[in-house]
């Protein structure tokens, strides 16, 4: 029999989360890996209109499981949802997108399934051996490359590793997923949303970013790139450890869980480069990294670099800038 | 309230890392081995709250002999006692047989609140902490920003990160487990009373029998995912690198940013 293709997406507000159709992307190319099918599912209530918009893509169908149980997401849900669905039609694969939702749930899935589980998948090798994924580790530092046991095997793939616009088109039935009863099984009440910190300032307007990471050492060391934003006419910015340490307010935060930003020049210094602060910022058109670690992954991505302590670059730059200014 | 704290090992994210012999991990020997970040945003969290309810904290952590210096620092910071999966045989493993594993040895005891940090810094299965709530039966979540507990000890208000600068306040029944977030407190620093303290608490060191597994149950044998061998990734393109005299890398950048890349 073929194996099947799941990916399962991702959607709020009636809206598919970006990621869904990264997911999409990767789903596809994995059945033609394989040489199976792809399908889509959709968890909620009241999703018909979602499930049309996926109907115009290349897939064998769109599953919808719509349940009341379902109608805001809960780990207990969501697994309870797939485990009984996985463990009656037998996908070989369960692709998702790799967001903050999906890590909370998969790795109970991956349990109740005992399945393994691919996290923040960024690339997929077929060979003679089967099936190779690659994922980064230590931060981004190395990529790892990983093979599976048994089936299904869970894939979430990291956001732009895979392209959204190379979706294929085609039309899919929408079918419904039918789920033993009980088997949605919510855990918890959700009481609220609630904005963090304000959000008073908009980096994504930014033409030109300065970026502060933990290689700053202390919050009185920040001076020094306060005068370099000055003079650049930039945005002061941090990566996760400063605004934790809250040497910066944490509406200045790029990354996973800050800010989303693409500045014609972006300056990141003492930033190692984690994957979860590159999500936030690949997209600048021009960026420069100042670190003292030759081997950072933001030298990676990085046009421009200066190996360097930041603490005796920074002033220099700085200097050099006002010169050409003035 | 008792409190668990699962603890994890990992390299210090300053040091330098170098592929092993052989590709599969990387060098260990000579490495700085720190407490994994947000797990110390973790025990933290269970020091407080054991504080506040007049409960303890016992802490666990799977791995190998390195592993007891990190344990004697969470003892050193407040925890009643530690509990070390010390077996080789726990060694290598997924997030599925870790977590099987540190299921096993939490079920041995009666806990209201299991604590994990959200994600290891090394791995970043970012999964331990589910898989453990699944063996238990409890409910979890992930990224927590905020934890509360309710009068009578039932139920817990619990902050949850999501995307986009949005929290999502919930509420779990106990017990529960909760994956803490780096950034929700001010861990605290060791005290030299706490030290000597640290070193009369028990280690109580466990192997997969004293948790009715067996040994192809846990570490790279009990595990679903194979890790093949780690690299150094492709760089996308090439960036042009200045190094030496802080002064004349400065010139030369701001030269390159004015005439190459035209954005200053």
């Amino acid at each position: 029999m073929a194996t099947t293709v799941w990916i399962v997406l991702q959607h709020r507000d009636g809206k598919l989360h970006r990621m869904s159709r990264e997911a999409l992307c990767a789903g596809q190319r994995l059945a033609a890996a394989v040489g199976g099918t792809a399908e889509a599912v959709l968890l909620g209530s009241k999703v018909e209109g979602l499930a049309a918009e996926v109907g115009g893509t290349a897939l064998a169908r769109v599953l919808v499981a719509d349940d009341e149980g379902l109608a805001q997401y809960t780990p207990g849900g969501w697994v309870g949802a797939l485990a009984a669905a996985a463990g009656e039609r037998k996908p070989g694969y369960l692709v998702m997108p790799h967001t903050y939702q999906t890590v909370e749930y998969a790795g109970r899935l991956s349990q109740a399934l005992d399945a393994p589980w691919v996290a923040e998948a960024v690339g997929l090798e077929a060979g003679d051996g089967g099936l190779v994924w690659r994922r980064p580790v230590l931060a981004g530092k190395l990529q790892a490359r990983v093979r599976t046991r048994g089936q299904p095997v869970l894939v979430s793939v990291q956001s732009g590793a895979w392209p959204a616009d190379e979706v294929e088109s085609g039309q899919a039935p929408v079918e419904p997923l039918a789920l033993a009863a009980g088997a949605v099984a919510p855990d918890r009440e959700v009481l609220g949303v609630e904005q963090v910190a304000g959000e008073q300032v908009d980096l994504t307007q930014a033409q030109v970013i300065v970026a502060v990471g933990r290689g700053v050492g202390g919050p009185e060391k920040m001076e020094p790139l306060r005068e370099l934003a000055q003079a650049l006419g930039a945005e002061l910015a941090a990566s996760r450890p400063v605004i934790d340490n809250g040497w910066l307010p944490r509406d200045r935060q790029i990354g996973s869980s800050g800010q989303t930003v693409a500045p014609k020049l972006y300056l990141a210094a003492g930033i190692s480069g984690a994957i979860q602060h590159l999500v936030g910022m690949k997209g600048s058109q021009v960026v420069v990294a100042i670190n003292k670690d030759r081997e950072a992954p933001i030298f990676k991505i990085a046009h421009y670099g200066i190996v360097g302590d930041l603490h005796e670059v920074v002033p220099a730059l700085t200097a050099a800038v006002r010169e050409t200014a003035g | 309230m008792k409190i668990a704290v699962c603890v994890k090992q990992v390299p210090d994210s300053e040091a330098r890392l170098r592929v092993a012999a052989g590709g599969r991990w990387i060098e260990e020997e000579d490495l700085p081995f720190v407490i994994n970040e947000s797990d110390e945003y973790a025990l933290e969290e269970g020091l407080g709250l054991a504080e506040k309810s007049g409960g303890e904290v016992v802490v666990f952590s799977l791995g190998p002999a390195r592993v007891r210096e990190a344990l004697r620092k969470a003892l050193a910071l407040g925890a009643a006692r530690a509990v070390h999966l010390a077996d080789p045989a726990f060694e290598g493993g997924d997030a599925l047989a870790t977590g099987r594993a540190l299921g096993a040895a939490l079920a041995q005891e009666s806990f209201d609140l299991v604590l994990t940090g959200s994600q290891s810094d090394d791995l970043g299965y970012g999964s331990t902490g589910s898989v453990i709530a699944g063996h238990l039966g409890w409910p979890h979540a992930w990224l927590v920003m905020g934890v509360e507990i309710e009068e009578g000890g039932k139920h817990a208000k619990v902050t949850r990160e999501m995307e986009s600068g949005l929290n999502e306040v919930l509420r779990l029944e106990l017990p529960a487990v909760l994956e803490i977030q780096a950034g929700l407190n001010q861990p605290r620093y060791a005290s030299l009373k706490g030290i000597m303290q640290a070193k009369r608490k028990e280690i109580r060191e466990l192997a997969p029998g004293d948790l009715a597994l067996a040994a192809e149950q846990v570490g790279a044998a009990g595990s679903r995912l194979e890790l093949l061998e780690v690299s150094v990734p492709e760089a996308g393109h090439e960036a042009q690198i200045f190094e030496g005299d802080p002064v004349a890398a400065a010139a030369s950048l701001v030269e390159k940013l004015r005439k190459e890349a035209r954005v200053l």
